[in-house]
């Protein structure tokens, strides 16, 4: 069946804030979605409150509505335009939730809009469990023994019904949330209760547990022709009891035979056309009992979902490109496979390397949360890694994380203590998979770790490999020692040169040296889609230690790589990746090779077409390294990937290779807060007392100086982890401790603490000769709050002229001050009149995407191209279009930690944000964030 | 990645091209044709599968052996294939219903492997290259004393091979008082093609692939199958001129794979050696008569000549097409009750979308409208 050409423009609904269970995925969907039907000649428009997204951006689509997901703002959008269909299938849940919403208001019925990709009927049974379970025995399939209850009465029959242990799953909620286990009756009341709260229509599943089954996923494509293909089935190396999107999941299976596998297969394709027939994405779970290899389905989701994300970059397979063609009418034979560009998108993906991908938490944000993983989902990003065994995939994982990790171990950082390490095994957390390692290694039975964590013993064995690798490993004293078939051995499992160091107890630089003497190097191989069957056209590739490379580098081209911004936290996300795709493109503009290196499996710059060229890598020394010999590029980008990538300048430079913008020396001053103190006495500009103490006697006397209360922090954190407004010697004295406890080798820094001082923020472009204020944010909140949770209204609005005039002032001082070249956002503590520099940040800044989509100004495509120096900011004609106010708000996930400490501080505790335009300062949406502010004042 | 304590193993090629690995499997030098497999499940069913006979198989997959091996997951009572070429080579598995690990099922079966090749490489040159034989050895480590042995290898093209898989006795299968009774000419049959029969209530009989037609008209069959099986269908005029006179009677012919392009012969339509054929349990096929797609298992390296094949509308209609190549997967008899498939609608391993075919011939022999 062709293109329904009927359909000239589509609505895209997007997910709106980053939360916890609905991440930048739906961005990267989305903007697919987009192009999909751009390419088609369809005029998209879009909707999400997300100003950090690429998919709001005038490269993807052409109507942007950076307006709240509410019915009123889809009836705003057909007054305005002729919207033919919607999309609603690729903005997660929320998108759903809004469609449906809309429907039963009879909007899309009034406006004449076609639903298209979905079929209502299909999504009602899929989220209402009673109705999905019968619909699944009727059918065949067999699911796990469960009782539907409305009431807490009805929960305590069931669960007398179903007996000990058990699941509570509340309907309608997303991301697992207001579920648990429960393992013995006295703890079910509590549980109960908490569940039918949770749920919007008051309803929970009583289910049987079926703990330590194994787990798996199959992702689906469906056309109008009933024609269905499995695209990706992933295993979880953590069985039935965690949720999935906090498991370490591999692809492909790793344990499944082929009979076991087709009768998966055969069951997903009848689940997914017993639901409705609209043609698209599906997603479905399935649940295994390892000893009988029966199946239970546990879940389908009728849409684009965060696996089909992380499904689409492990096999190559773009999902929801190809979901949005189905959509519009095509069938899946009419369309190609776009990375071959020669054979049929009505195929399955073949691979021949092993994906992981694993969870990044961040509990260290969210004190007195409950570290436990179980059926709610917790982590806040994740990291992909491919090599071309399980293991190789799994440490590159581990490198990917950033959470200081050399790999799975070997790097200082494992446990000793058999007990301890035991008792992780059963309560499971986000090192997991570290523990298991430290227990092998201390010597405990592959068998009785599968016993406790129910991890399919496959995986255990693997590991334990490393160990008896590890222990071969230690026999030698120096690097040259180690035979070279070893060796190169232990690099094809994954291990950095750094753990082979630490083990060796030798410096990384001598193995590194030793290594590339004995000419083992990285090579690269392409993710293809089909294990190299047809030659692919797509440059996706990544680091393994296999003969032949295939990644040739260009010649007589100049070249830029860009770093990305590794996985999502707390503190950095999905705006660097905003930043990422702006910066490819503008660098490919002016005629560089755009390279592109991130492990973020969510992300849009790591799609397939979006750089020249994509290394699927770890943000991590190593890898770049290697990245950078065989390229050879002409410099790099460390601006646009955050924190993780600016950290990085110093190695680059280092090494002699040239960074894009801002000289290291420049970015370390401004790092630097003793230098960068220095630097501000020098100009004249004010800023808080402060000093750095390396131990709490040396604390104690400095907050004497700058005088109680006071700011204390480590130096060279994210996100303002760990910072805290102390207000005496007592409590000054217990946080430093735990400073040093926590993060030992580090500095403290106390700063004065500004009372009731106003904060505000400026994100500003440099060329050397010439800055560009883009934009001036007052906050809401009073200092004290991080920036990052603090509602930040654009242009300012309460403060003076005169204290405006300052900080102008100031940052123009400042950016000449460090030569900036590129991107600073430099913040400001007002009190009267007062102007005070708290911090400025040489790259671009979580506002950045946001003033850009304010004032409708592409300033990262400028900032790349001052970067670059091939433009000068006289050369562009910046034409900022404000309309009132535009108003950043941070977005909380505190619903998935009941427990947390909800009292915003210093230390960032939001997971998104969004944009709310208003017209002037009465609007009844600010006055109420203005009201809220004096919560924060008589605190 | 492989075991630290591995031995030395060495891939050569015909054109001289060496891979060095390590050993898997029994210690032993084995040549053959190579070619190469890209599923991702399923390895035991393809080494037994008789239609990989005298052929170096290269596992594209990162990892082989996961879950063991386990007797009743095979499509034949031995392994078929000459020798394995694949990246890790796994002995540790974990499977509860398995009987044992990779490895020792080789020992047992005397299979010769070798493990820790750059397996991508490998294959990308044989995509550029095409099919060619080869030599694994992990005894004979000097590179020229295996160019000489590589030589005794003989060239797949040409090679009637058949015969040599065929069964040498008659047996039956299914209910005896059934009342469907299919003819089964074995030239290489995989076991599960039989119970796809089995299990749909048919009685079955499995001749040797020379078997005459008199004999096999003695079991009254209401249909005949043509199995898949190894090597070049040109060299099997035998075949052939049995088939040619099956198709004068008026019963239901149905052929999978060499039986495919062996009822193409019969009709007269020449078959040719393909590139590096088609491997694997992902390929794309279109059912031209009811225009649904399916995902189908592959396992040839010789095909029906398409060019040919449309000039012949008369004799043969084109059912099945590849998505990926256009290449010919089913076609029909003009004015018979006979039709086959290059694919295997069996799978095992591989997706079980096209069993419909099974049904569809049962339809035939009742003389149902399909």
């Amino acid at each position: 069946m062709p293109k329904d050409n009927s359909i000239k423009s589509v609505l895209i609904i997007g997910s709106g804030p980053i939360i916890i269970g609905q991440a930048c995925e739906f961005d990267y969907s989305g903007t697919q979605a987009s192009r999909s039907l751009r390419e088609e000649g369809i005029e998209v428009t879009l909707i999400n409150s997300n100003p950090a997204t690429i998919m709001t951006d005038p490269v993807t689509a052409d109507n942007i509505y950076l307006l709240p997901l509410t019915v009123e703002s889809i009836i705003q959008i057909l007054e305005e335009r002729q919207i033919d269909a919607v999309l609603p299938t690729m903005g997660g849940q929320t998108a759903l939730n809004l469609t449906i919403e809309a429907g039963n208001q009879g909007v899309w019925e009034k406006y004449k809009v076609k639903m298209i990709g979905v079929d209502l009927d299909a999504i009602e049974l899929t989220e209402n469990r009673e109705a999905f379970r019968q619909h699944m025995i009727d059918i065949g399939l067999d699911v796990a023994p469960s009782h539907i209850a409305n009431s807490f009465l009805e929960g305590k029959e069931a669960a007398q019904k179903i007996g000990y242990p058990l699941v509570i799953r509340p309907s309608y909620t997303l991301g697992g949330t207001g579920g648990s286990f429960v393992h013995k009756a006295d703890e079910f009341d509590a549980a109960l209760r908490r569940g039918l709260d949770l749920s919007p229509t008051h309803e929970v599943l009583v289910e049987k547990a079926v703990l330590g089954w194994k787990e798996f996923e199959l992702e689906l494509l469906r056309d109008d022709n009933d024609n269905v293909v499995i695209i990706c089935t992933v295993e979880n190396v953590d069985p039935m009891g965690i949720h999935t999107g906090d498991s370490i999941t591999v692809a492909p299976a790793m344990t499944l035979s082929d009979t076991a596998y087709q009768d998966m297969r055969n069951q997903a394709i009848q689940a997914m056309r017993s639901l409705g027939n609209f043609a698209g994405g599906c997603n479905i779970q399935f649940a295994q009992n390892p000893e009988t290899e029966k199946l239970i389905v546990i879940e389908i989701n009728p849409r684009v979902s965060r696996s089909s994300a992380l499904a689409s970059k492990a096999t190559g397979y773009p999902i929801a490109k190809i979901a949005t063609k189905l959509a519009i009418g095509y069938t899946l034979d009419e369309l190609k496979n776009q990375i071959t560009k020669t054979t049929s998108a009505y195929f399955e993906p073949t691979l021949d390397y092993v994906i992981v991908k694993m969870p990044r938490w961040n509990f260290a944000k969210f004190l007195g949360s409950d570290h436990q993983l179980g059926l709610q989902m917790k982590s806040v990003g994740e990291v992909m890694a491919i090599g071309r065994n399980f293991l190789e995939a799994l440490q590159k994982a581990c490198q990917s994380l950033e959470n200081n990790r050399m790999g799975l171990g070997a790097d200082k950082k494992e446990w000793i203590r058999t007990a301890d390490v035991l008792e992780r095994m059963e309560k499971p957390s986000d090192d997991r998979i570290f523990r298991i390692k430290d227990a092998l290694r201390l010597g405990v039975p592959a068998k009785t770790i599968h016993k406790l964590t129910r991890i399919d013993p496959w995986f255990i064995n693997q590991i334990k490999q490393l160990v008896s690798m590890e222990q071969h490993l230690m026999r030698y004293n120096v690097a040259e020692d180690i035979p070279d078939d070893f060796l190169r051995s232990l690099k094809e499992v994954g291990y950095s040169d750094a753990q082979i160091a630490w083990l060796l107890r030798i410096t990384e630089k001598e193995v590194t040296n030793h290594r590339k003497q004995v000419g083992i190097r990285r090579t690269y191989k392409m993710v293809d889609t089909c294990a190299a069957e047809f030659e692919a056209q797509t440059p996706y590739f990544y680091s393994t230690f296999d003969k032949e490379n295939e990644s040739i580098p260009t010649t007589g081209k100049k070249k830029v790589l860009v770093l990305g911004s590794g996985p999502n936290r707390i503190g950095q996300g999905i705006e660097f990746d905003y930043c990422c795709v702006h910066g490819l493109l503008a660098a490919k503009e002016v005629g560089y090779e755009a390279i592109m290196v991130n492990c973020n499996p969510e992300t849009v710059s790591t799609d397939f077409d979006i750089a020249d060229k994509l290394y699927f890598e770890p943000v991590f020394w190593e890898h770049l390294e290697e990245i950078l010999d065989l390229e050879k590029p002409d410099g790099v980008i460390v601006q646009l990937g955050g924190q993780t990538a600016l950290k990085l300048a110093e190695e680059f430079h280092k090494r002699g290779i040239k960074i894009f913008g801002t000289s290291y020396t420049n970015m370390d001053l401004a790092e630097d807060r003793g230098a960068f103190s220095d630097l501000l006495k020098e100009l004249g500009i004010p800023y808080p007392h402060y000093g750095v103490a390396e131990d709490t006697d040396a604390a104690l006397r400095i907050a004497k100086e700058v005088s109680y209360p006071v700011l204390v922090r480590p130096s060279y954190v994210l996100g303002g982890q760990r910072m805290r407004i102390v207000i005496n010697d007592e409590e000054l004295e217990r946080h430093v401790l735990t400073i040093f406890k926590h993060m030992p080798d580090n500095k403290v820094l106390i700063d004065q603490f500004l009372e009731r001082a106003k904060e505000a923020e400026i994100d500003a472009i440099c060329d050397g000769d010439e800055v560009h204020i883009m934009g001036i944010m007052e906050h809401i909140e009073p200092a004290g709050v991080h920036s990052g949770d603090s509602a930040a209204v654009l242009p300012t609005y309460s403060l003076s002229v005169e204290a405006i005039s300052k900080m102008v002032e100031y940052a123009e001082k400042l950016a000449k001050a460090l030569d900036i070249r590129g991107l600073i956002n430099i913040q400001f503590a007002i009190k009267g009149d007062q102007v005070y520099v708290i911090e400025a940040n040489p790259r671009a800044s979580r506002t950045t995407p946001f003033i850009a989509k304010a004032y409708k100004v592409p300033y990262l495509q400028i900032a790349t191209k001052v970067m670059l120096g091939t433009h000068k900011l006289k050369d562009f004609d910046i034409k900022p279009q404000p309309s009132g106010f535009a108003i950043k708000v941070p977005v909380f996930s505190f619903d998935k930690f009941p427990n947390v400490d909800k009292n915003l501080g210093p230390e960032m505790k939001s997971t998104g944000e969004s944009i709310r335009f208003i017209k002037d300062l009465s609007d009844p949406f600010f006055r109420k964030l203005d009201r809220d502010r004096n919560m924060y004042l008589t605190r | 990645m492989g075991e630290l304590q591995s031995a030395p193993a060495l891939l050569l090629l015909e054109d001289g091209t060496l891979f060095r690995g390590k050993a898997a499997g029994k210690i032993g030098t084995t040549g053959g044709e190579i070619c190469f497999n890209t599923g991702m499940t399923g390895y035991q069913e393809i080494f037994t599968d008789p239609s990989y006979f005298g052929q170096l198989l290269v596992t594209t997959n990162a990892h082989i052996g996961n879950y063991g091996t386990k007797k009743t997951e095979t499509e034949s009572h031995s392994i078929k294939i000459a020798g394995l070429i694949c990246k890790n080579f796994t002995w540790q598995y974990s499977r509860q219903r398995a009987d044992e690990s990779i490895q020792d099922y080789f020992e047992e079966e005397g299979l010769v492997g070798i493990s820790d090749v750059d397996t991508r490489a490998l294959v990308r040159h044989i995509r550029s290259k095409g099919a060619m034989n080869a030599i694994i050895s992990s005894e004979i480590l000097d590179v020229e004393a295996l160019k000489q042995k590589l030589k005794e290898v003989p060239d797949m093209n040409g090679l009637e091979l058949a015969s040599k898989v065929s069964t040498k006795e008659v047996y039956t299968m299914g209910d005896p008082h059934a009342s469907l009774r299919i003819a089964v000419l074995d030239y290489g049959v995989k076991r599960n093609i039989l119970e796809c029969f089995a299990e749909r209530g048919c009685y079955l009989k499995v001749f040797p692939a020379k078997t005459e037609l008199k004999t096999l008209k003695e079991f009254v069959p209401h249909g005949y199958f043509l199995s898949n099986g190894p090597g070049d269908p040109a060299p099997m005029d035998y075949a052939v001129n049995t088939i040619k006179s099956i198709l004068e009677e008026d019963h239901p012919v149905f052929g999978i794979c060499l039986g495919h392009q062996l009822l193409a012969r019969a009709v007269d339509l020449p078959t040719y050696k393909m590139h590096h054929g088609h491997r694997g349990i992902n390929h794309p096929v279109k059912n031209l008569v009811n225009g649904k797609c399916e995902i189908t298992s592959q396992n040839h390296g010789f095909g029906v000549d398409h060019e040919v094949i449309k000039k012949n509308s008369d004799k043969v209609t084109i059912t099945h097409v590849n998505l990926n190549d256009d290449t010919i997967e089913g076609i029909q008899i003009v004015g018979k009750k006979a039709f086959s498939v290059q694919y295997h609608p069996e799978a095992s391993p591989g997706p079980h979308d096209a069993r419909y075919l099974f049904d569809e011939f049962i339809r035939l022999m009742k003389n149902e409208p399909s």
